[in-house]
């Protein structure tokens, strides 16, 4: 598996998870665990460009793709912009609110479709929080979160 | 005489401005570590087995499976597991009662008190064997009897007689009476659900023995109480326990006292002689942590045919564990918000064989404040008048239920300008009357309302002859921004360059005492980091008149001027580099150190003022006319904090309150099975917090007022911002729809 640009050789049982994989046995610590499920967004990372929940990946899975975590896409001018516009607070949802964000601006940038698109897609305010939604802060930054976005997305 | 408080640094470079979080960039690119990311070679990783009755005592318990499984190390249950010493409350400490989550000594016992409960822990080499072997556990039980359905036990309810550190009755007049004799009145029923904080960081614990020295990473709110558990518990002296917490992933209250994960982690490491990781998993938080208590709360209002109030009678009931439990402060609202002559306030519980409630983001207030503000408005609605200007004609001049003094009270300015601001003169007061196509658009208000408090801890403050500060306190940083807080002050006390200050904090090697709760840690430190940098500059003064050659040699503190890292008068003067250099010194240090006679000015205080958080929350909703769907469209909320340290965090913490009481008001419910007394929505797929796509735009403002009773004239604000909101949306939905929603949350179903 590639992880943030560097060949890691691992060896591990094929119900070990992409997150256990990434946080246990490399030390990758950046995707955190909220909810193990799916359900919180807080382990997001790239794969091959693409954002998933690596707590519903299996690693083996991945064994031939590329893998991003918020360790490997620094220096992103979306985290100073969460800085700048105070997009998190205890900082635990932020790694994957960064790298779901910089997916998405892929995707819109692509011309995907939201559930709230009319027609040809505009990063309006409610096109992001619809597409970040799978994205949970329980500190409610949300708003700083989205002028983030906003702004590094001109 | 009061105690008063400096309301200002010696400078105010920093103070107020919206400086960025110091964290930011650690947080931001994945360097921050939390608890469960701490690295040791041998690591072991344990897993709970959880009780599956709500009480019994357990007959069997069978691991044989358990163990089969490869890399398990140890499977501790109450037949093999070493004991902890039994939790205790001593009289010298009562707010220590409150350290621990619940009163069980897990593992000790074979008596099971909720569904939920831990009965055994899986140690294995790996995350993945431990889970999986804790899942072949086989405990038999003995049922016994458990009352778990609060509304069932409702009638059994016993009076409160205290509220955690509060009063929590009060009788003034006779309210019933004038409710009767009331030309007009409302008397109003509602209910609220339990909640769980849901900090998106599940509690973890990473614990290493040495001998009997213990080194443990923990997610907690306060690290003074994790030490001092642990030494009980464990029966080794505190200075043998390092308790490091320098990031948590979210609090909100259910990170306060220590709960079975943390003393179980730490027993499995005891028991292996492993440093050992226990990371609970989702449903392992709703099963271990307390969450917010469920209520039932009746509010009367009367009122004379101007608004006048005669009568407000406000009574609750709530829950608390067999076993543990906090007591909320559910009317505390109703003591401080309306100049009523005749007020009837009354707290019930019942004990549940559940696991224990335990605060929550504004525990009592939160959900006292619903009810409340609800009825204040469905009275507005009884007398035909602005629910602003109801509120308006019966806003104290001093506190209703003893005539205590405010310490400041803006609340009429903070209406002003909320509606100013929010447009309220756009509403058109009738039900339903606003449209925007398929969406029948409501406006609602509600007051916010949070007890302010300070307590007494420790700081230092260290001046390096390199012209570097250090603040040093083990405070937690739960996403308040406590590091930036207090170098913006350090910083302005000493006239020193923000980039100057380092903050250390999260350790319990440090000045201990500080707490995130209560809304009263920022203001706690301030109050010490203020004091040490005061001190650190007379002794600083102090070095430099002991040389010939110092410029400041005959000063006074009181002539100089902190700035340009040093002291001046004038032109003349000199940095506090020169004077440590010249001395020969490589720092200087002051530390704070309150103590318990640290309370004294507090409490006095509150003997003779009233001192709180207040604000006016507006809230606009869209009500889909044939689903009933609730939408937040808009929110404008004005504060009334005191001194506003950074503008930037300060806003953050508020929208953050007004964002976890949007999910109060439309979507959050903890469900108990009234059966079996499991809850079985124990995971965030089917609790529902507010996602991105529920919060508009939240715009607040603040009036920046300094409290002269409070350090710096600071106000804590972690929780006020929660209050009020369940209110203002259902005071919305009220004015959008004609209804009135008392039951939380406000779902779909109940708009039918």
């Amino acid at each position: 598996m590639r992880v943030n640009g560097v060949e890691e050789k691992l060896d591990v049982e094929p119900w070990v998870s992409l997150l256990d994989a990434l946080r246990e046995r490399l030390g990758v610590t950046g995707p955190k665990k909220g909810c193990d499920q799916g359900a919180c967004g807080a382990c997001t990372v790239l794969a091959d460009g693409m954002r998933i929940n690596a707590c519903l990946a299996l690693a083996v899975q991945y064994a031939d793709k590329e893998i991003t975590t918020i360790e490997g896409v620094t220096p992103h001018p979306l985290q100073e912009a969460f800085v700048r516009h105070d997009g998190f607070q205890c900082g635990y949802c932020t790694p994957g609110q960064i790298c779901s964000a910089i997916a998405m601006l892929d995707e819109y940038a692509a011309g995907m479709p939201s559930a709230v698109s009319d027609g040809a897609p505009q990063l309006t305010e409610a096109e992001i929080r619809e597409r970040m939604s799978g994205n949970l802060c329980r500190c409610g930054a949300y708003n700083g979160i989205v002028d983030a976005i906003k702004e590094v997305a001109g | 005489m009061t105690t008063t408080y400096a309301e200002r640094t010696a400078t105010e470079k920093y103070v107020g401005r919206p400086v960025d979080r110091l964290d930011g960039p650690a947080k931001t690119t994945g360097e921050a570590r939390y608890a469960a990311e701490h690295r040791y070679p041998d690591l072991a990783y344990a897993a709970l087995v959880h009780a599956t009755v709500a009480r019994g005592r357990i007959t069997a318990i069978d691991t044989a499976a358990a163990r089969a499984v490869p890399g398990v190390i140890e499977v501790l249950t109450h037949e093999n597991a070493p004991a902890m010493k039994p939790f205790k409350v001593s009289l010298l400490d009562p707010l220590g009662a409150m350290a621990s989550g619940t009163s069980v000594n897990y593992l000790a016992t074979d008596e099971v008190h909720w569904n939920g409960q831990p009965v055994a822990v899986v140690v294995a080499e790996t995350h993945e064997a431990a889970r999986h072997a804790a899942s072949l556990v086989r405990p038999a039980y003995q049922e016994l009897p458990a009352v778990v359905d609060f509304s069932a036990e409702e009638p059994n309810a016993t009076p409160q007689k205290r509220s955690m550190l509060l009063e929590s009755e009060a009788d003034k007049g006779d309210a019933k009476a004038a409710l009767a004799a009331a030309p007009v009145s409302v008397d109003l029923r509602f209910t609220t659900p339990p909640h769980n904080h849901n900090a998106i960081e599940p509690h973890a614990t990473t614990a290493a023995w040495n001998g009997d020295h213990l080194t443990v990473h923990e997610a907690t709110q306060g690290i003074p109480w994790v030490r001092k558990q642990l030494a009980l518990r464990f029966g080794v002296p505190e200075r043998n326990i390092r308790v490091l917490s320098p990031f948590v992933g979210g609090g909100f209250g259910g990170k306060g006292p220590i709960w079975a994960g943390t003393l179980l982690a730490v027993l499995a490491a005891r028991a292996t002689g492993r440093p050992v990781r226990l990371a609970l998993t989702r449903a392992g938080v709703y099963h271990t942590v307390g969450g917010r208590t469920p209520s039932t709360q009746r509010v009367a209002l009367g009122a004379d045919e101007d608004g006048r109030l005669t009568a407000l009678i406000h009574t609750s009931v709530a829950r608390t564990g067999r076993v543990g439990g906090w007591q909320e402060q559910i009317t505390s609202a109703s003591r401080h918000l309306y100049a009523a002559p005749n007020i009837h306030l009354r707290q019930h519980l019942v004990q549940l064989d559940l696991l224990p409630n335990t605060p929550m983001r504004a525990p009592g207030e939160s959900i006292g404040s619903f009810a409340l503000e609800s009825a204040v408005d469905e009275l507005a609605w009884e007398l035909g008048m602005d629910p602003i200007e109801l509120r308006m004609r019966n806003e104290p001049e001093r506190n209703p239920v003893d005539g205590k003094r405010f310490a400041r009270r803006f609340l009429r300015e903070a209406y002003a300008l909320g509606a100013e601001r929010f447009g309220w003169k756009e509403r058109d007061p009738r039900p339903g009357a606003m449209r925007d196509g398929r969406w029948l658009v409501g406006m609602g208000v509600a007051t916010a309302y949070h007890p302010a408090m300070h307590m007494p801890v420790s700081a230092a403050v260290r001046l390096s002859a390199d012209g570097g500060v250090v603040v040093r306190c083990a405070m937690a940083e739960i996403g308040v921004g406590a590091a930036t807080v207090q170098a913006q002050i350090a910083a302005d006390e000493l006239g020193v360059p923000l980039e100057a200050v380092r903050v250390e904090s999260g350790d319990s090697e440090l000045p201990l005492g500080a707490m995130a709760g209560g809304s009263t840690q920022t203001a706690s430190v301030a109050a010490s980091v203020l004091a040490a940098c005061r001190k650190l500059k007379q002794s600083a003064l102090a070095l430099a008149r002991r040389s010939p050659d110092s410029p400041l040699r005959g000063r006074r503190l009181s002539d100089l001027e902190a700035r340009d890292g040093g002291l001046f008068r004038g032109g003349s003067g000199e940095t506090y580099a020169a004077i440590l250099t010249r001395a020969g010194r490589d720092h200087l240090e002051s530390e704070i150190k309150p103590g318990m006679l640290g309370l004294v000015g507090p409490l006095r205080d509150r003997m003779r003022w009233v001192k709180a958080a207040c604000g006016a929350q507006f809230c606009e909703v869209r009500v889909d006319r044939d689903t009933g769907e609730v939408r937040v469209s808009r929110w404008l909320g004005v504060f009334d904090v005191g001194r506003v340290i950074n503008a930037k965090l300060v806003a953050s913490q508020l929208r953050g309150g007004i964002v976890m009481g949007i999910g109060l008001a439309l979507s959050e419910e903890t469900l108990i099975d009234p059966r079996t007394g499991r809850i079985v929505n124990a995971s965030l797929g089917e609790y529902h917090v507010p996602v991105h796509a529920d919060i508009p735009r939240i715009d607040v403002h603040w009036l920046d007022e300094p409290d002269p009773t409070m350090p710096l004239g600071l106000v804590g604000v972690g929780e006020v911002g929660i209050t009020g909101v369940g209110a203002a949306v259902a005071n919305a939905v009220r004015h959008a729809t004609g209804r009135r929603i008392a039951d939380l949350p406000i779902t779909l179903d109940k708009l039918l």
